[in-house]
């Protein structure tokens, strides 16, 4: 906490921020009069994500404005106005409907960032159907968990990602009615089918059914530390944090160029990448590529970019760079930056304020709570390191938990604990799917528990800690110990596997497994080899371990589970004695 | 380090695949097409990309900046770029 605070003065704000005093929009903040920022469905027939986001704005005034300019990864550009959005999205809610897909169905999406995956997520919620991305760079395994354990009833996906991953999987999958493919012409099968085809034959009208704000809209996977990943549940209730967060955190104004970084595969990308920037009617960018330093400064620059939110990962990978980018790239667009993910170290804070000429606004939240909870705002000052303080209408803590039932709020500053929220916000997660005792857990005494260690300094600005569980966070993505494990179980040479996060200074961790191999095989090379593919082919490059080292003896509690704590420990260089008090070691 | 002024363009691509063979090891390279994009060809993150620079680097001699990534899509694209740089 020795870095300076970085000091914001009205004089710096070329648009004034929504919000300029932190302390009155929380004073004077209401869910209620956020709702009466949306639209609501006509008629007072509920409320609906996708009508906030699309149509409201293609019936009024913002009709011909761009909603969605999409990058092609091999320089095509593809725009879409509100209105292109309204009449794409109405097709596909009604190729949904003439498939048999009701409300509540999930609808499942697995490609990269190409338009039909917005129009997709868009027309299933106007079908009061689920939308339920999965990241493209899964490997098979992960999508098969996530398939299965969501009831798949129709995927979103490319030839090549159907044919790597899903079709060796579809005797495995009973319930997944259809495939619609994006970029077959015809239909392969009666379940493997065509979209554009089915696209052009569907009618652009299509009025949105009444939804109840508590209906599910979105379920997003994420990993735990003990099980297979458990599905999120969000409701389109969800869409009054989207909007409020774009207007206080991400502070949005009409004439914005915003860029989300972010896949929508991850909860990111898809509240921030899809549904916030179009709920205030802005223009939203969608690159297709991956990361790539110079290309990313050319759309900063090209694209006239104001809002950008991106995350520690990529600026580590800027920072690299032996640049000095507003002198090679016009940059004068831009307003503010913000950053998500993992915390951002306040080297690349201060990087930002000096390298971009303005500095990176981290903010904190997760798949659960569906919206930015603690964020750095335009007109606050900054203590870089810190994630901020608690968005208008959360209330934050930190907690200490007693005997594994009670949570008593810590309230002298500086003191590490478990960082809870008060429950109760719009959208906070409804349940994971199929899993009520695991949710029930979440909550001690009246607070949702995050999982996430943190402390909170004399002036309500938290700071992260650590995770309080073994779950790794790598470039921004959480990846479950338990699952890696699974899988490489399935080599037979692997006799034990104990998975952790290894500190890296680009990607925050890496995934590393230390493997115990059965009798008869001989650690070497050629198997440490053999055991990366295995697990790039099994889990895909998101999830697979990175590094694989051998090891005679994994530490082991009395009960017999693997301490990937001591694991860890010992990984880097830590004296295993601070940790082997509670469990046995060998 | 490989004395570099001497490689020809299939002696660099023993050298792409060696290191490619490091991250992916799972890779059947003979088949890769020498136009199509490596990373998604063979399903390499960004992580695992910049590993793939830093050790051509290392093998080869020839310093690849940062902001040089994104030129080197392909195989022939990486092909080019380290024969222009070793010429």
């Amino acid at each position: 906490m020795n870095w300076e605070p970085i000091r914001k003065s009205r004089e710096d704000q070329v648009v004034p921020p929504h919000l300029l005093d932190y302390a009155e929009a929380c004073a004077t903040f209401s869910w209620e009069s956020i709702r009466r920022e949306l639209s609501g469905l006509p008629g007072g027939k509920g409320l609906n994500i996708a009508y906030e986001a699309v149509d409201r704005h293609a019936d009024g005034a913002r009709r011909d404005h761009l909603a969605i300019r999409w990058l092609g990864r091999e320089g095509l550009v593809r725009d879409f106005t509100y209105g292109d959005l309204k009449a794409l999205s109405n097709r596909f809610a009604n190729v949904l409907r003439w498939l048999g897909v009701g409300a509540g169905d999930r609808v499942f999406a697995l490609a990269g960032r190409i338009p039909e995956l917005y129009i997709a997520a868009l027309g299933t919620l106007k079908n009061r159907s689920v939308f339920a991305p999965l990241f493209s760079a899964f490997g098979p395994e992960p999508v098969a968990q996530r398939l299965m354990r969501g009831d798949a009833g129709i995927l979103v996906t490319t030839k090549r990602l159907y044919t790597q991953k899903v079709a060796h999987l579809r005797e495995r999958l009973p319930q997944l009615r259809y495939v619609l493919l994006t970029d077959a012409p015809d239909d392969a099968d009666d379940g493997l089918l065509s979209l554009p085809r089915l696209m052009e034959a569907a009618s652009e009208v299509f009025i949105i059914p009444p939804t109840d704000p508590e209906d599910m809209a979105l379920l997003h996977f994420t990993s735990g530390t003990t099980g297979m990943p458990k599905g999120a549940i969000h409701v389109h209730n969800a869409v009054l944090m989207h909007y409020a967060t774009a207007k206080y955190v991400l502070d949005l104004h009409p004439d914005d160029i915003f860029w989300c970084t972010a896949d929508p595969g991850w909860v990111t990308g898809t509240s921030y990448g899809i549904i916030a920037p179009l709920t205030h009617g802005v223009t939203n960018i969608v690159d297709e590529a991956d990361f790539d330093a110079d290309r990313w400064y050319r759309i900063l620059e090209s694209q006239k970019v104001t809002v950008w939110y991106t995350a520690p990962t990529a600026i580590r990978r800027l920072m690299r760079l032996e640049i000095e980018p507003r002198k090679q790239y016009d940059l004068s667009s831009l307003r503010l930056v913000h950053s998500v993910g993992e915390p951002l170290n306040p080297e690349g804070v201060v990087w930002g304020q000096e390298a971009l000429g303005l500095p990176i606004h981290d903010n904190w939240w997760q798949t659960e709570t569906g919206g930015i909870m603690i964020a750095n705002y335009a007109a606050m000052d900054i203590r870089p390191g810190s994630m901020g303080r608690p968005l208008p209408g959360i209330e934050a803590a930190i907690v200490r938990r007693i005997d594994g039932t009670g949570a008593q709020v810590v309230t002298a500053p500086n003191v590490e604990g478990d960082l809870a929220l008060k429950p109760g916000w719009p959208s906070m997660f409804r349940g994971y799917l199929h899993d009520e005792e695991r949710y029930r857990s979440c909550f001690v005494d009246g607070w949702y528990i995050t999982g996430d260690l943190a402390m909170r300094d004399e002036d309500g600005y938290f700071w992260f800690v650590g995770r309080a569980d073994d779950i790794i966070k790598t470039a921004g993505h959480m990846v479950g110990p338990f699952e890696v494990e699974s899988a490489m179980m399935e080599h037979p040479a692997v006799a034990e596997v104990g998975v952790i996060g290894k500190p890296d200074p680009i990607i925050g961790e890496l995934v590393k497994a230390f493997v115990t191999l059965k009798p008869g095989f001989e650690p070497g090379e050629k198997l440490r080899m053999e055991l990366l593919g295995f697990g790039r082919t099994r889990l895909g490059s998101a999830v697979a371990p990175k590094e694989i080292e051998f090891e005679e003896h994994l530490p082991h509690t009395r009960s017999g589970k693997i301490m990937r704590r001591l694991l860890k420990a010992r990984e880097l260089g830590l004296p295993e004695g601070d940790l082997s008090t509670l469990e046995e070691t060998r | 380090m490989t004395p570099v002024q001497t490689l020809s363009a299939a002696q660099i691509k023993e050298v792409i695949f060696a290191c490619l063979k490091q991250i992916a090891p799972e890779a059947d390279l003979e088949s890769l097409s020498p136009d199509v994009n490596v990373r998604e060809a063979l399903d390499i993150d960004s992580f695992d990309y910049l590993n793939f620079m830093i050790a051509l680097d290392a093998e080869l001699g020839v310093a690849i900046p940062e902001a040089d990534y994104g030129q080197l899509a392909t195989l022939n694209d990486i092909v080019r770029y380290i024969s222009a740089r070793l010429a």
